[in-house]
This record gives structure tokens, C-alpha cells and sequence, in this order.
């Protein structure tokens, strides 16, 4: 069965503070040269041949995205 | 030759019962399981045969320290032993939690329980499901849980181990107390260097229930239904399985890389306990078990055989009908699993459906496992092979017990004898101002509101008093007024020096601050944490303690319901000072006298009760300025702690008193100044003439408290406390407009000034 | 009779029983409503309780919005019910889309309990009807992901139309835009709120009795309604 994999990230004015705190522990770690991070979310969909794209972009803009605050982008 | 059952699973190499009364000569890897050679011979002699890897499987978890409590049994019979003569103990020690009646048809069910290493390697989860086990050790009794607290120990504060374990473990109990709806009312944080790389995380939690209700962990009756609910078994917490699954004549290479997969830590899910907790709670209601256990330490292994135990003796379990997350999981590694948030019901026929539709309209998964049998023996098969034959009373109670070496140290002698008389003391105002200033700021006795701000406490609607308080106090239930208080206390350097005596003064300082708010202390839990009890140095500390404990609970009148030991808190051969944590349980009539710790009326009159001397052993004066730990604990007099405790419930009841605060850590200069800045009112105080002001504001005498009297009821008040033998001194007044704690003819401290130096250091260490 | 208030459980709603005490001690009848059952039982209200509905799995209230209870409430919020979100609720109303913006992890990504300060911003509306223009209180807020967002234009939109109904106060204290507590639709019946108004409704058990407003507004409104 094909796999979906479908990303969703902060849209980029909305203030991220883990990705925030991320970077600062990067710091910690001793690790330069990474000057920011934001976290986002990745999921990986088992999908039937009959599915269509269009009901995946509905299925991700209504549920697994908040368009308010985050974007999405679709890999087949 | 494969052997395959009706759905193709390959059986070929089970350890079945019919082939270990074939292979008696089979080496088993019991000693990695942590079974000694004697207690594995116990367990061919019991069988009659060698075990099968899932029979070792259980006998090695069921016997092992956790569970079977092997070195501590023997002295902590004298709870049972010594216990106080009480009409209000409804369920004692032995279940998997003490039950006691408060009146008006209510019981109340509490225990404290640790969760030390899994905090140490992963301290979020390892301290999220530390709550998540206390919280269904109170479910499981037929109780709504109602709220939680808990004792923290770290290293030092500003060890970089510290940084990395004391906000993982605050917010692990943050999140999974919060997510199951339950108020954090109370506990203690607690920072030295011996707890450097093992921190304490003792959870106590308090569930209510109709004093009719309670259920018991039984499986009775023949053709009765064993049914496993809650959460999916997975492989977390097997570590040790992985040694099985690599048993000798198993040996084709899977057992490496399975052993690569298996987590060590428990993961936990709030959300999944909330509705178990609910889903349970209506199938009490609707009295629809006969017994229910949950799975805890030990997982399936623990529940069915402590089920079949306490019941007719006879269980018949498909293991393989326990529903999985890993379908590669061996039985061995399915009975070893502590995968969370799962509870065991015995269920009769009749009530099965109804159990089953109360389950999925909450979406709990539930499956009938097996069966109540009356063969006296605990019997599991494996898609159709018997797998495990084992007198389930054998497993789960009879279990070895150890009479392990006792020694009292060589160095506890040198340890009382050094006891710091020489050490320089504060002698004018300004040397005592500095002294104060540099105690409310340091670790242990700074503001503790970066931890508890983590913590839902109004949840339920029932908290009537919550930390910083002396103890948490809830409302039983809306309808009624009535209320229970709780408190946990230790203190493992007054325990170091004499163990007797530490443990009885942890125990006087959680009762002691349960009468403060006006509540009657009624029962006990304890969590009782140490080094090696291979170490016989460790267990005479342990001994000591548990004696003192026993001996005091007796002469305050307050049973033990049951607690928990933990074992093996050390690094290397250095133990963890010896630390008892004691959980006191209180009610109080009426709530709405309780009896706050804050000066909150301008003018009452501030009172110390009690006997102050020069007692400075395992002080946090000592520690905090001179890093020295030495001499003799402060006395404790457990009579003079009944009065106490009676002058205050009284006074608390009868309106004589504004406030009361108890005096322990940093003595009377710590409660001035917690009750001062709490209450946002200042206090003008002058020290009892001809004495020493360095011993009256920072000795830890025990059995004292302050008190703010309104000037109406002072008459009354010191009255009474004269006509019971009571010492009552008068030592000053709340001063609102003074806005600081002024000390006649020493110093004045702004309340600005204090806070400033109370408040900043744990922000300053671990925002 | 009294007008009839419906207060839903989610799985995993915690102050749900806190809310039904609100709405008693409010003087309306406290109906509790199951999230599987579509049918609303005649309340005339709804209140969305806080607590963690389905985990805060995938996103706080994310999945709680599904509910077939949620169609029919969004059906009446869309005919003027009186909707109230608190915390977990403030969230489900976001996430439907009855209430513009979404709320994200505390900046300081750490849960705040505390006794917090507020003031009314608008008083108007059917939950706050009670209360003053630019009263203040003291009312309990405790929440991990707290945090109010939107775009620009929307909050410039809130503000203008005079729809932020709760403001911080004394401070910020998870990092929300423009120090926003609560907002409301146009119509001002649907209020979304993040601190915890169920829980200062007695002295004995909260920081004061400063909540007991909101659940009084429905009654005074229904009341007013009733007699004329």
C-alpha cells in the first residue's frame, strides 16, 4: 500500500518557542553554525490506490493541519 | 521439526511445562533474572521440576526486592506488630492501599509510593508514571482518586545533574497529574549532595470512596472471568526478559537483535488512565467486579498470581488472548511487561456484557483472559500449550525472606561525637540579619513556587488548602463539610545521625503539621528510602528506622495502612543518607475552620508553643553555612507532640487562633519569615528575655509551632494552653504597616528584602 | 424553573464537574452532556470544560471538535445559543471555527497555575453580562498551552470590533497577543475563555468568588428573556 507522508509546520510569523529552545540547546551541545529551528509534525499516511489527492489535501487542511497556524505540504 | 499451531504461529520454541518435565538438566539464566542459586532451587523444589522460562520469568520478578519486599519483611511485621488500637482502620496493610473510615458513610484511601531509579534514566517519564502507578494503587480499592503529592530529593541544586533530572521529573508529575484531572496539594523538594545520581520521587496519592465500596484484590469463584483492560501490553520495562529471549536453547541469533528493541523505561499515557479511571468508577458503581487488581510493578505476573492467591487459589489464563502492541513480544516478555495504564477485573458471567459496554463506551479495550478456577494452581497456556503449572501463593506471598546482616557503622559514633559545638556561631544583629538572608535563600528552604506553579491545584473544586501550606487539605465532597488533610515529611540528615530518632521526628513533623491546619491525624503511610540491604551498615540504618517508626506510630495513636520500600538508592558503595518519607493522613469536621499558616490580621498576637534549647545537629544552619553534618538529632518527645496537636485542633475548631505554623527546617526565623511573606503581613517580634537569639530563631527543637492570636481570644487561649501544660510565650505582633520582620534590639529584615532573596533562587537555577 | 445549561464531557475533560457546580451555584440547572450523543436535552447554554479532551492528541481540542455533539452545537451557536469555552473549551471553539485565532504552547513551555487578574472588556456579551465594563477579577488560570495567536488583521479586527472580551492583567502569562485572555463572536453569544471562571465561584476552595458571573449572565439574560 502507497505511503502518504504529509508535513505540517508553524506557519513562518507565528512564533515557535521549542524551536526556540532547541536552538538554545544546540548551544549547549556545543553545536554552531545551526541559527534557527522550527518543530513541526510528520505523518505517514497508508493509503488505498482509490484515494485521491484532493482528499488528502482536505483531510490534511481540516485535521491534521490548523491552517490558522500551520502549514502542509504533500509527498506521495 | 517446526511446530505450528491452527494459525500458523510457529510454537517450536516454547518452553512449554511438558518439555521442561523433559529437559531437567537445562541451564537457565536465573542468576541474570536476579534469582540466587538457593532461591532457584526453591523453585525447582516447589515444582517439582525445573521452571519453564515463564514460570522463571515470574518467580524471578515476584521474588525480586521491588516485590517482594525480601530484606525489609522481617522488621516491618512490627507495623502490624505494634499497631495502634484504632475503630477507624478499615482496610490495613497487605492490600494495595490502607482504607479508613471519616465518617458520614465516607472512606478514605491513600499510599505513598517510590519511583527513584526510572527518575534517575528518564526522569519525565520515569517520574509521569511514578503518579500514574500510586494513582491506580488507589483506584483499584474502589476509590475515586482525588489528589496527589509528592516528595521530591535531588542533588545538589546547582549540580549540572540536577539541572538535567529536577525539571524533567516536575514536569513529568506536572503533566500526568494535571492530564488526570487531579490537584497537587502538597510535598516537599528537597536538595543534597547524597542524592546525586539517585534522586527520590515519592508520589502519594488520596482517592475517596463510600465506606461500603471498597474492593479487594481476590479472584473468587469458580468459572468466574479474568479480564485484562485498560491499555495494550507492550515491551516496555522488560530489560531483563531480553535475557530470556536469548535463552540458551534458543539461541538463533534473534535474541540479540530483539534485546536491541526493548525499551528499559515506561512510557506513560494521562489521557488513557483518565478514562480508565472513569470507566472504573462506573463499573463500581454498578457493582459489576468481584475482585480487581491493577498492573503495577511486574505487570501480568503480579496480578495473577496475587489475584488467584487471595482468592479460591486457582486461575486459568490464555496468555496469548492479552492484547498487544507488539505482536513479536514472548510470553515470557508479556508476563514481564509494566506497560502502563492496564487493571485486572474477576468479573462473573452474568455481569460480563454490562462490564464490556461500560469499557467501550469509555473506548477501553477489554478481554476476557481466562478464568477462576478451583485447582489451587495458577495455570497460562500459549496458543494451546501449557506454559505455566505454579501454586500462585508461592509466587506472589511466600516469597524468600532475608535476615540480612545488621551493623551499626563504624563511623556513627565519630558522626555523633563531632558535633560542630565549635563552629562559629552569628553573635550581632547584623551577623544574624546575614545568617537569615543567606538561609531563606538557599536551596532547601527557598520558595518552592517554580516547582508548585507546574501543578494544577484547583481541579475538582475541592482544595481548600495546598502548598505552601502545611498540609493539602480537601473537602470530602460537595455536600458535606467534612475534610481530609495530608503531609509528607523526611529528613535524612537528622535520620544519618540516629535513625530512631530521624524516623520518629519525620513522623512527629508530618502529624505536627496536620494538626496545624486543624486537622486530627489518623493514619500513616511511609516510603521508606535507602542504600543497599546488602550493606549492613544500611540495614541497621533501616532497622533502626523502621523500629522508631513503629514504636512512634503506636504512642501517637496512628496505624501504618501500608507504603513502600525502596532498596539499593546508591552509587557505587556510597548509600543516599537513610531517608524515611512519612505521609499523614488527618480529618478535619468542618473545613471551613481550618487553620491557615499566614499572619493575615493586623494586630493578633504571635505566640511560640513548645520548648526551645541549643539543638543544632543535622540543622540546616549547619549545612547551609558550614556544610557539616554532625552531632545528635533534636530530641523528640512524642508526648509533647499529642499536646501539641491537640492544643491546635482545638484552638483551630473553637476560632481561637488567626494562624498556625509549625516549626521544623531553620526553625523559628524560617516560620516567621514563610509566615510573614505568605501573608503579605509583616511581624515586630522581641525574643523571650535571657535568651540566646541565634538558638531561639534557628535552633530545630521539635514539637513547636507559632500561633497568631486575635486579642480577643488570647485570655482563652494562653488559658487553656497553661491549664494542659502546654509552653506558650508570647514573642510579638503582626505588623501590617511595618512591611517587615523586625527582630528588637537585633535587626529588621523588609518583607521586599526577604522575598527578594526567597524568591529568586530556583528561577535563578532552572528557568 | 430555571434556564437549563448543558456542560459536555469529553474523554478526558477534567473540569466538567467543576463547570456543573458553576452553573448551579449560578441558579441554572446544570445538564451534563455526553460527547458520543448528538442530541442537546433542551439546554439552553452549552459550556465547553477545560481539561486535556483526547490527550491534547495532535492538537489541544483537535479531535474533541469531531464530536457528533459538537454538530449540534455549532448548529446552535450558529442561532445565537450561548456557547462558553474555558481553557480545553476555548480551544475546541477554535479549532470549529466559532472563534477566530488558535491557542499554541505557554511561551515560557511550562504549565502556569496561578491566581490571575483580569478585566472585562466587554461586558455585553452573553456570558458577561454580569460583570461591568472593565471590571476586574481574580480568577484562576491554569493551562500548558495558553498561548493566544492570530494574524494581524485579525486581532486589529477583535479590538476594533470591541470582541476581546478578557484581558490579562499584571502581567502575561503564557505570552498570548495583545495580553488576550478571552474573545467572542459577532453576535456575542460564543466567549472563549482560557482561565478557569468554574473555579472562583466559592471562597472556600478558590481565590474568591470573581467567576460566578459568567454563570450567572446566562441566567439574568434568560431570566430577563422569561418575564417579558
Amino acid at each position: 500500500m502507497p505511503t502518504v507522508i504529509v508535513d505540517v509546520v508553524l506557519k513562518p510569523e507565528i512564533l515557535d518557542p521549542q524551536g526556540q529552545a532547541i536552538v538554545g540547546a544546540l548551544g549547549r551541545l556545543g553545536i554552531e553554525g545551526v541559527t534557527a529551528v522550527r518543530q513541526g509534525k510528520h505523518f505517514e499516511l497508508d493509503v488505498e490506490e482509490h484515494v485521491e489527492d484532493e482528499t488528502i489535501a482536505k483531510l490534511s487542511q481540516t485535521l491534521l493541519a490548523n491552517p490558522v497556524i500551520e502549514d502542509f505540504s504533500i509527498r506521495r | 521439526m517446526k511446530r505450528h499451531d491452527k494459525s500458523g504461529i510457529d510454537l517450536s520454541h516454547l518452553d512449554t511445562v511438558k518439555k521442561a518435565k523433559k529437559s531437567p538438566e537445562q541451564v537457565q539464566p536465573y542468576a541474570e533474572l536476579g534469582l540466587a542459586e538457593d532461591e532457584y532451587a526453591r523453585v525447582r523444589e516447589i515444582l517439582g521440576r525445573r521452571p519453564t522460562s515463564s514460570e522463571l520469568a515470574i518467580y524471578s520478578v515476584m521474588w525480586s526486592e521491588h516485590c517482594s519486599y525480601k530484606s525489609s519483611k522481617v522488621h516491618l511485621r512490627q507495623f502490624g506488630e505494634k499497631a495502634p488500637k484504632t475503630d477507624v482502620l478499615l482496610v490495613g496493610m497487605g492490600e494495595n492501599a490502607g482504607v479508613v473510615d471519616v465518617g458520614d458513610g465516607w472512606a478514605v484511601t491513600f499510599k505513598i509510593e517510590s519511583h527513584n531509579h526510572p527518575s534517575y534514566v528518564e526522569p519525565h517519564q520515569g517520574a509521569a508514571t511514578g503518579v500514574g502507578g500510586i494513582v491506580r494503587d488507589i483506584l483499584t480499592m474502589g476509590a475515586r482518586p482525588v489528589a496527589v503529592l509528592d516528595s521530591l530529593r535531588f542533588g545538589p541544586a546547582n549540580a549540572p545533574d540536577t539541572a538535567r533530572v529536577l525539571p524533567g521529573v516536575v514536569s513529568g508529575i506536572s503533566h500526568y497529574g494535571n492530564c488526570l484531572g487531579l490537584p497537587n496539594i502538597g510535598g516537599e523538594v528537597v536538595f543534597d549532595s547524597s542524592y546525586i545520581g539517585n534522586p527520590l520521587v515519592n508520589a502519594l496519592c488520596v482517592g475517596v470512596l463510600p465506606a461500603a465500596g471498597i474492593k479487594l484484590a481476590k479472584a473468587d469463584g469458580p468459572g468466574n472471568l479474568v479480564v485484562l483492560f485498560g491499555a495494550r501490553t507492550g515491551g516496555d520495562g522488560i530489560g531483563g526478559a531480553s535475557v530470556l529471549a536469548s535463552a540458551t536453547f534458543d539461541d538463533d541469533g534473534d535474541g540479540g537483535e530483539k534485546k536491541a528493541k526493548r525499551p528499559a523505561v515506561q512510557v506513560g499515557d494521562p489521557f488513557t488512565e483518565k478514562v480508565l479511571i472513569e470507566c472504573c468508577l462506573e463499573i463500581f458503581a454498578a457493582d459489576l467486579v468481584v475482585g480487581i487488581q491493577d498492573l503495577g510493578a511486574a505487570g501480568l505476573s503480579c496480578a495473577t498470581t496475587e489475584l488467584a492467591a487471595a482468592g479460591t487459589g486457582g486461575m486459568l489464563v490464555e496468555l496469548d488472548k492479552a492484547p498487544l502492541r507488539d505482536a513479536t513480544l514472548s510470553p515470557e516478555e508479556v508476563l514481564m511487561s509494566e506497560s502502563q495504564e492496564r487493571m485486572m477485573a474477576v468479573v462473573t458471567p452474568a455481569n460480563l456484557d454490562k462490564f464490556l459496554s461500560i469499557c467501550d463506551k469509555w473506548d477501553v479495550p477489554a478481554t476476557v483472559i481466562g478464568t477462576v478456577t478451583d485447582t489451587g494452581r495458577l495455570q497460562m497456556t500459549w496458543h494451546g500449550e501449557q506454559i505455566v503449572d505454579l501454586p500462585p501463593r508461592t509466587a506472589a506471598h511466600d516469597g524468600p525472606v532475608y535476615q540480612r546482616p545488621i551493623e551499626r557503622p563504624i563511623d556513627q559514633d565519630a558522626l555523633v561525637e563531632h558535633d560542630g559545638a565549635a563552629l562559629r556561631r552569628p553573635q550581632t544583629g547584623e551577623e544574624l540579619k546575614a545568617t537569615l538572608l543567606t538561609l531563606v535563600a538557599s536551596p532547601n528552604l527557598a520558595d518552592k513556587s517554580w516547582v508548585t506553579n507546574q501543578y494544577d491545584r484547583y481541579v475538582r473544586g475541592n482544595t481548600v488548602l495546598a502548598q505552601p501550606q502545611d498540609s493539602g487539605m480537601l473537602r470530602i465532597s460537595d455536600d458535606t463539610l467534612r475534610g481530609v488533610a495530608l503531609a509528607t515529611d523526611g529528613n535524612g540528615r537528622y535520620t544519618r545521625l540516629d535513625p530512631y530518632v530521624g524516623a520518629q521526628l519525620s513522623l512527629a513533623e508530618a502529624y505536627r503539621n496536620v494538626a496545624t491546619s486543624g486537622a486530627r491525624p489518623i493514619a500513616v503511610t511511609n516510603c521508606l528510602n535507602f542504600g543497599s540491604p546488602e550493606d549492613p551498615a544500611v540495614m541497621w540504618q533501616f532497622s533502626e528506622a523502621v523500629r522508631g517508626l513503629a514504636d512512634a506510630c503506636l504512642e501517637l495513636g496512628v496505624p501504618v495502612t501500608g507504603g513502600n520500600v525502596s532498596f539499593y538508592n546508591q552509587t557505587g558503595s556510597t548509600p543516599i543518607l537513610p531517608t524515611p518519607v512519612i505521609g499523614v493522613l488527618g480529618v478535619i469536621d468542618d473545613v471551613t475552620r481550618r487553620t491557615p499558616a499566614e499572619f493575615n490580621s493586623d494586630g493578633s498576637l504571635v505566640y511560640l508553643l513548645g520548648d526551645t534549647t541549643d539543638e543544632f545537629g543535622g540543622s540546616e544552619w549547619m549545612n547551609t553555612v558550614h556544610g557539616f553534618l554532625g552531632g545528635r538529632p533534636p530530641k523528640v518527645d512524642l508526648a509533647r507532640e499529642r499536646l501539641l496537636a491537640d492544643v491546635l485542633i482545638n484552638a483551630s475548631r473553637d476560632g481561637l487562633i488567626d494562624s498556625a505554623h509549625d516549626l521544623s527546617d531553620g526553625g523559628l526565623a524560617q516560620a516567621l519569615v514563610e509566615s510573614s511573606l505568605l501573608g503579605e503581613h509583616g511581624v515586630r517580634i522581641v525574643l523571650p528575655e535571657g535568651t540566646d537569639p541565634f538558638v531561639c530563631l534557628f535552633s530545630e527543637s521539635a514539637g513547636r509551632a507559632i500561633v497568631s492570636v486575635p486579642r480577643t481570644e488570647e485570655i482563652r487561649f494562653t488559658d487553656m494552653c497553661i491549664a494542659r501544660g502546654l509552653p506558650v510565650q508570647r514573642i510579638g505582633v503582626v505588623d501590617v504597616l511595618g512591611g517587615a520582620i523586625e527582630v528588637q534590639g537585633q535587626f529588621t529584615l523588609s518583607l521586599r528584602e526577604l522575598r527578594q532573596a526567597w524568591s529568586k533562587t530556583l528561577p535563578d537555577l532552572f528557568e | 424553573m430555571t434556564v437549563r445549561v448543558g456542560v459536555v464531557t469529553f474523554p478526558g475533560s477534567l473540569d466538567d464537574a467543576d463547570a456543573l457546580r458553576a452553573v448551579r451555584l449560578g441558579g441554572a440547572e446544570a445538564v451534563s452532556l455526553w460527547h458520543k450523543d448528538p442530541y442537546l436535552y433542551d439546554v439552553e447554554a452549552v459550556i465547553l470544560p477545560g481539561g486535556f479532551s483526547y490527550g491534547d492528541y495532535l492538537r489541544c481540542g483537535a479531535i474533541a471538535r469531531f464530536a457528533p455533539v459538537m454538530s449540534s452545537i455549532i448548529d446552535g451557536a450558529r442561532d445565537g445559543m450561548p456557547v462558553l469555552g474555558i481553557c480545553n473549551g476555548f480551544q475546541v471553539l477554535c479549532e470549529s471555527h466559532l472563534l477566530p485565532g488558535a491557542l499554541m504552547r505557554n511561551a515560557q513551555r511550562k504549565f502556569i497555575c496561578r491566581d490571575q487578574r483580569l478585566r472585562i472588556e466587554n461586558s455585553h456579551t452573553a456570558w458577561t453580562a454580569d460583570y461591568d465594563q472593565n471590571q476586574e477579577l481574580v480568577v484562576p488560570l491554569k493551562n500548558g498551552e495558553g498561548s493566544y495567536v492570530a494574524d494581524e488583521q485579525t486581532l486589529d479586527m477583535l479590538e476594533s470590533q470591541g470582541r476581546v472580551v478578557a484581558r490579562y492583567m499584571g502581567g502575561n502569562p503564557n505570552g498570548s497577543q495583545r495580553d488576550i485572555a478571552g474573545i467572542t463572536n459577532e453576535m456575542g453569544n460564543v466567549v472563549g475563555l482560557m482561565p478557569h471562571p468554574e473555579h472562583a465561584v466559592e471562597s472556600l476552595t478558590g481565590p474568591g468568588t470573581d467567576g460566578l458571573g459568567f454563570f450567572r449572565s446566562v441566567v439574568t439574560q434568560w431570566t430577563a428573556r422569561v418575564s417579558a
